[in-house]
């Protein structure tokens, strides 16, 4: 992960919910505690000295479970929300220091955001609602409608762009609120929790929609979720969010391989880890390709796909493909041992992503 | 001698008061007289200790004001301020008289035949149905054929330019409170006042001010007296639109005007309509109470079947009003549900 560009850099963030935050923050660095400031001082910790870096061109998600403070993060991005102390930076700018004028920039143009009820303008049609960014920024329907019509198509709401929002499902209309977001041409999307209201199968859709899109435009993506399935499917770049604070972050593979704490084991139990893990993060990298194999996969496979190529057998041996180059071998009892959970793996002490 | 001299003696005013129990000084109350016409000064027994009521303290000290000064100590500050108050007023006023009017003047003028067709066709711009405008021509000609037809026009000329100005006040109001809980708190009790106020109070202030001929009386009468539900339901459907809305209206760098406009009126739209529907049902009930001050109409009909008990009359313009209030209501309520579909999520 060193090798890419930070494009939004959150700094010694805290956010104290109160009548009077700036004494309780001085209360929070004496160590006072999240339970003792809420009461004895009547005070909400919200976000405790957190410090993010999101990749340019990656998709973020931050999970958490209800009140773990991650809505409140994401408003920081964009200011929805003031903090109490720290620095948000966006491509060198600290945010916090903008004026009203240049906040409604940046948000017209660098950022655009999804959210969990979809928050479409009842009074206007799809394809109005789908050009809010352009239409604030002072264009007619004429001047924005070919653009807002091309993302309406792609996002799949072909020919939908009369209808009002209330004659849409949940699921398509969370496809406007993506298109809409898609218009402003902003290189950074916040997703809060977006796909929270759809159901099961709708969910999937869109998650495999919103992969698609990664793949082909490579938007900065913040995604907030509570769902550790959705953020692994997701995520590049996977930041665990308890009770205000940052636990863990680094690369979802990692994460689940070596989790930092109790609470991000507990989380990470749960999961169908043949389904997740990837070929890349169980093999020995190795670039020589002498010896015996039974036959090649891809570093990208996820270990489920190699269990049905090997039809359980634990003896083999395969050889890991990047790009047509050998990068690795992986044995499969080495697989194997990786599904258990809880299992230390020897490099436990990198402690997560740096 | 009298209940309360105690008090008086106690607090050593009795100088102030001039000599005890010396009755001759000042006007007396309405039970020194009865007590003087019957004769007996009896001595009241500790069950029937009057209240110590001004009056009551009155008698006790003689310099102790009556509740009759308060009253008229009202009136003398009232009538002194008037000429500061009308000098300030009748200007500001003065276009609500030129607008009353005008619109009567215009709703006289045009004839029948031109302007129930109009009314018609504004209720199927307004509603889009047919039975509405069956309805309206049903109502406006049952009128024209009992000769209430002028009246009928009076009424609704005031009624359109009163419901048309607390609209243009209101509104704006209504979104101020909306903005800041400061002028919410000190507007509603001033709303509460206006709407609890028996309708009779506003017009003696509104007597002495303006001369009776003058339209502008009973215009300010009846705004003051509609202008509450327009208010309160603007106020309150701003604070009622989604939140989330509002928060993707910020998110993609909306201005507050922009949000304004664009996001938060519109999203009232519903409950802005039933105010301004109330509000023209409101003006309609003060519009008959109003014919008191000159105000022409229906309500000079119902008011003629007050004073010389013509029944008939009475009852007649009273059904006239009500087939008034059934048209406003509908056609108001019919472009709101046009609002409500358009917008249902």
């Amino acid at each position: 992960m060193n090798d890419t560009e930070i494009k939004i850099s959150i700094r010694n963030l805290y956010k104290i919910f109160g009548d009077d935050p700036q004494p309780a923050l001085q209360l929070v660095n004496e160590g006072v505690s999240k339970i003792a400031l809420l009461e004895e001082h009547n005070h909400v910790l919200g976000l405790n000295n957190i410090n993010v870096d999101v990749p340019t061109g990656k998709t973020t998600v931050i999970m958490g479970l209800s009140g773990s403070g991650k809505s409140t993060l994401i408003r920081h991005i964009n200011r929805l929300i003031e903090p109490t102390a720290g620095e948000v930076w966006v491509d060198g700018d600290n945010i916090l220091e903008y004026s009203d004028k240049q906040l409604r920039h940046l948000r017209q143009h660098k950022m655009s955001m999804v959210f969990q009820k979809f928050a479409l303008l009842p009074h206007r049609t799809v394809l109005q609602n789908a050009g809010l960014a352009p239409w604030v920024d002072g264009q007619n329907e004429r001047q924005y409608a070919s653009e807002a019509l091309k993302w309406i198509d792609r996002v799949g709401l072909q020919g939908q762009g009369d209808q009002y929002p209330h004659q849409l499902s949940g699921g398509m209309q969370q496809r406007v609120g993506i298109a809409r977001a898609l218009t402003s041409n902003s290189d950074i999307m916040l997703m809060d929790e977006a796909f929270s209201a759809l159901d099961p199968l709708i969910r999937t859709d869109m998650q495999n929609l919103l992969n698609e899109l990664q793949v082909e435009l490579k938007k900065t993506i913040v995604f907030i979720t509570h769902d550790l399935d959705e953020a692994l499917k997701l995520a590049d770049h996977l930041v665990i969010l308890k009770d205000g604070f940052v636990v863990q972050q680094g690369e979802p593979q990692h994460i689940l391989l070596n989790p930092a704490d109790p609470y991000i084991e507990d989380f990470v139990s749960d999961i169908n880890r043949a389904r997740v893990l990837r070929v890349r993060s169980v093999m020995s990298p190795s670039s020589d390709a002498s010896g015996q194999f039974n036959g090649d996969i891809d570093h990208d496979d996820t270990l489920e796909s190699v269990i049905a190529l090997s039809e359980g057998d634990t003896a083999l041996n395969y050889r890991v493909m990047k790009d047509g180059q050998p990068v690795g071998r992986l044995d499969m009892r080495k697989l194997v041992r990786a599904l258990v959970p809880l299992e230390q793996s020897d490099n436990l002490e990198n402690g997560g992503y740096s | 001698m009298a209940t309360y001299d105690f008090i008086f003696n106690g607090l050593g005013l009795r100088n102030w008061c001039g000599v005890s129990g010396d009755d001759s000084g000042g006007t007396m109350s309405m039970s020194q007289l009865l007590a003087q016409t019957s004769g007996d000064d009896v001595d009241l027994s500790s069950w029937e200790t009057p209240f110590p009521s001004m009056d009551a303290l009155h008698e006790a000290c003689p310099s102790f004001p009556q509740s009759r000064e308060l009253t008229s100590g009202l009136e003398e500050g009232f009538l002194s301020i008037k000429d500061v108050l009308k000098a300030v007023v009748d200007p500001l006023t003065q276009p609500l008289s030129w607008a009353l009017n005008e619109a009567l003047w215009v709703m006289q003028t045009v004839p029948w035949f031109i302007m129930i067709p109009m009314l018609m066709l504004v209720a199927w711009v307004v509603g889009r149905q047919m039975k509405l405008v069956a309805l309206v021509a049903i109502c406006f000609g049952f009128l024209g054929f009992v000769d209430y037809y002028i009246y009928t026009m009076q009424t609704l000329a005031i009624i359109f330019v009163c419901a048309l100005t607390c609209v243009l006040f209101g509104v704006p109001i209504g979104i101020a409170m909306s903005r800041s809980d400061r002028v919410q708190r000190t507007m509603i009790p001033i709303l509460d006042m206006l709407q609890t106020l028996p309708p009779f109070v506003y017009l003696i202030p509104l007597i002495f001010l303006f001369s009776v001929t003058e339209p502008k009386l009973y215009g300010i009468a009846i705004i003051l007296y509609a202008i509450v539900p327009v208010v309160r339901l603007t106020d309150l459907g701003i604070r009622l639109v989604d939140p989330d809305v509002t928060e993707a209206a910020d998110a993609f760098g909306m201005t507050t005007r922009q949000k304004l406009f664009n996001v938060q009126i519109p999203l009232a739209l519903p409950n802005i309509m039933a105010g301004v529907n109330q509000t023209i049902m409101m003006s309609l009930a003060m519009v008959v109470i109003a014919s008191l001050v000159s105000a022409p109409g229906l309500g000079v009909l119902v008011l003629r079947g007050i004073r010389s008990l013509e029944l008939g009359v009475g009852l007649l313009s009273g059904l006239g009003i009500v087939l008034l209030a059934v048209i406003l209501d509908r056609v108001t309520k019919a472009a709101l549900a046009r609002i409500n579909v358009s917008q249902s999520s």
